[in-house]
């Protein structure tokens, strides 16, 4: 008679917001896993109804203190879809730019703090640092120049005010851009040595066949535009995102689940981004990932931690080039007139594709709102990529295999507290 | 950064019942006019640990507010530790945070690269509730003043107060 064991972890440690996972295993053989993510929802959706248009950056940037301003670049995005405004350089630079900050900041925050203590075997980043306090010293130093940029683009670091439909409130200087240079420079070389850093882990011997999403721009690493492609073919525009994916409720989570239709589970975050776009990487970026070993598709989930320090070198070598590029405008964002309509759009949060529609009435009032994370979408890849994980170590003693599975959802980077803001009432629980 | 050489941090969700409550204590002290005084800035936070250290960064002295779970003590009573001195018990401050990385995390990487303010002194105030869109309970709102009086003899004096 096979032996039936579970690992449980109540409250998963080290990531944004409260989750918990269960594996049930029968002899060698996987029988359950449940990523359970059991944060309350917050229904912002639905408070969004009755608000005016304008309000949408500042309320939605309360999802999440990590990606604040992927979710003001999401609202900003779809509202100027549906009120048909034009926005350029170098506002639309200035969003690039800000998204370089929040990547910076949450990557770094993920790749030293959150995901290294795995690969190097201690428990968590405090006794990382009693040993290797130059790595967590760099990594505290590069997560301040990522706050540094947004404070300077959108007035704090943290739910930044500035962003509004049709550019900023107010353009930052040239000269107060400028002064982030040599920090930022100090940064490109410190990203560079992160991606070395983690590019000689000792990687556990894993491959997933998930389909990857992403956008895809024409000559740039996306940040704010492009078409929505993947790894399986899919080739489309935010408007179209619910006619290729849906949500579903599932009664082990407080967030939906999301699937391609017809297809099943996907993955969006940076690995993702890379597969998809590793070519438009600036030449540094591109380098330093060929140097890393990645090749241009990386399928190991567990790789994800090269990803995002190429990335953080990506964002530090694009905000440079931005910055030397600004000019100030002439006006801090365009002036539109109101109308009804109905806007989409997907931006790159730093955990992958984060979707917004509005409807909005003549008005400018938010007549309907449907907001899709990066972290919703991923929750049954995360669960595939266990099940396969478990099955293939299923004969590690329990604490190795747990210590393991956890690591596989830091992966992911998951954020929990934005995942589960959209929960419908009529949602089963156990 | 703080550009001051004392930092008032009340640590907190406005929205999560009993959690708000170094929000409260921060405004109550903000009110009684000390902001200002002396070097003191008065803050409130949401506890994000990463951005707390670069908070007090250059204070000389801190005093940080958060709710505690210890399960020991009544909602509302409060525990002041001299977190320079000694780690924080981690379980009453984890234990209701959201945070991959909180303020017991904050002051222990802190301390572990010698990053720690001379005094940093930590007022942990008993919770009980932290229902989303709840308001904090009775004996949470009734611990406000009390604790605010309590922080505004410890910024005023050097020596310890007598908790």
């Amino acid at each position: 008679m096979s032996e039936r064991r579970r690992i449980q972890v109540d409250a998963l440690a080290r990531v944004e917001g409260e989750g918990a996972m269960s594996i049930v295993l029968e002899g060698d053989r996987v029988e359950d896993v449940q990523l359970r993510i059991y944060e309350p929802p917050r229904f912002f959706e639905a408070f969004l109804r009755g608000r005016g248009h304008e309000e949408a950056p500042d309320i939605t940037a309360r999802i999440c203190g990590i990606c604040p301003v992927a979710y003001q670049m999401s609202a900003v995005h779809a509202m100027e879809e549906a009120l048909g405004i034009p926005v350029t350089k170098p506002l639309r630079d200035l969003r690039r730019l800000l998204y370089c900050g929040e990547w910076i900041e949450s990557h770094v925050l993920h790749v030293y703090m959150l995901h290294l203590p795995d690969f190097l075997g201690y428990e968590d980043a405090i006794r990382l640092a009693r040993d290797r306090r130059d790595d967590v010293e760099r990594g505290l130093r590069l997560k301040k120049i990522g706050n540094d940029l947004v404070s300077a683009v959108a007035g704090r670091a943290i739910h930044p005010i500035n962003v509004r439909v049709g550019g900023f409130h107010r353009a930052p200087r040239r000269r107060d851009l400028q002064a982030l240079c040599p920090e930022l420079e100090w940064a490109r070389d410190a990203a560079l040595e992160t991606v070395r850093l983690v590019a000689g882990l000792d990687f556990p011997d894993f491959r997933c066949d998930h389909e990857f999403v992403a956008l895809r721009h024409e000559d740039e690493y996306p940040f704010n535009e492009g078409r929505i492609v993947s790894t399986g073919g899919l080739d489309t525009e935010a408007h179209a995102f619910e006619s290729h994916f849906e949500e579903l409720h599932v009664a082990h989570s407080n967030a939906l689940h999301a699937r391609i239709r017809g297809r099943g589970h996907y993955f969006v975050g940076p690995q993702a981004r890379y597969n998809l776009n590793s070519d438009r990487l600036s030449p540094v970026a591109r380098a330093a990932a060929e140097e890393a070993g990645l090749g241009p598709r990386c399928d190991n989930p567990f790789q994800s931690i090269v990803v995002r320090a190429v990335e953080v070198l990506e964002s530090c070598e694009e905000a440079l080039r931005i910055i030397d590029e600004y000019e100030e405008p002439v006006a801090s964002c365009v002036d539109y007139e109101l109308r009804a309509g109905v806007g989409h759009a997907c931006t790159e949060a730093p955990r992958g594709v984060l979707y917004h529609r509005y409807e909005i009435d003549d008005q400018g009032t938010i007549v309907d709102a449907r907001i899709v994370p990066p972290t919703s979408q991923n929750q049954a890849t995360i669960e595939d990529d266990l099940r396969r994980f478990v099955q293939q170590h299923a004969t590690l003693p329990d604490d190795q295999l747990q210590w393991k599975c956890e690591q596989a959802i830091r992966n992911y980077d998951p954020c929990i507290s934005c995942a589960t803001h959209f929960l419908k009432l009529e949602v089963e629980r156990r | 950064m703080s550009t001051t050489a004392r930092v008032l941090i009340g640590v907190g969700q406005e929205h999560r019942g009993d959690d708000a409550v170094g929000l409260l204590v921060a405004r109550e002290v903000a009110a009684a006019g000390a902001a200002g005084q002396a070097g003191l800035s008065v803050i409130e936070h949401d506890g994000d640990g990463m951005d707390l250290m670069l908070v007090w960064e250059g204070a000389e002295q801190v005093v940080v507010v958060d709710a505690v779970v210890s399960g020991e003590r009544a909602p509302g009573r409060f525990e002041r530790f001299e977190a320079h001195a000694t780690p924080l018990p981690t379980k009453p401050f984890a234990a209701h945070s959201s945070h991959a990385f909180g303020v017991a995390e904050a002051i222990e990487l802190a301390r572990a690269m010698d990053r720690l303010p001379g005094s940093l002194v930590v007022y942990g105030v008993e919770a009980a509730c932290f229902d989303t869109g709840s308001r904090p309970g009775p004996a949470v709102r009734e611990a406000v003043a009390t604790v605010a009086r309590q922080v505004l003899r410890e910024l005023r004096l050097e020596e310890a107060p007598d908790a």
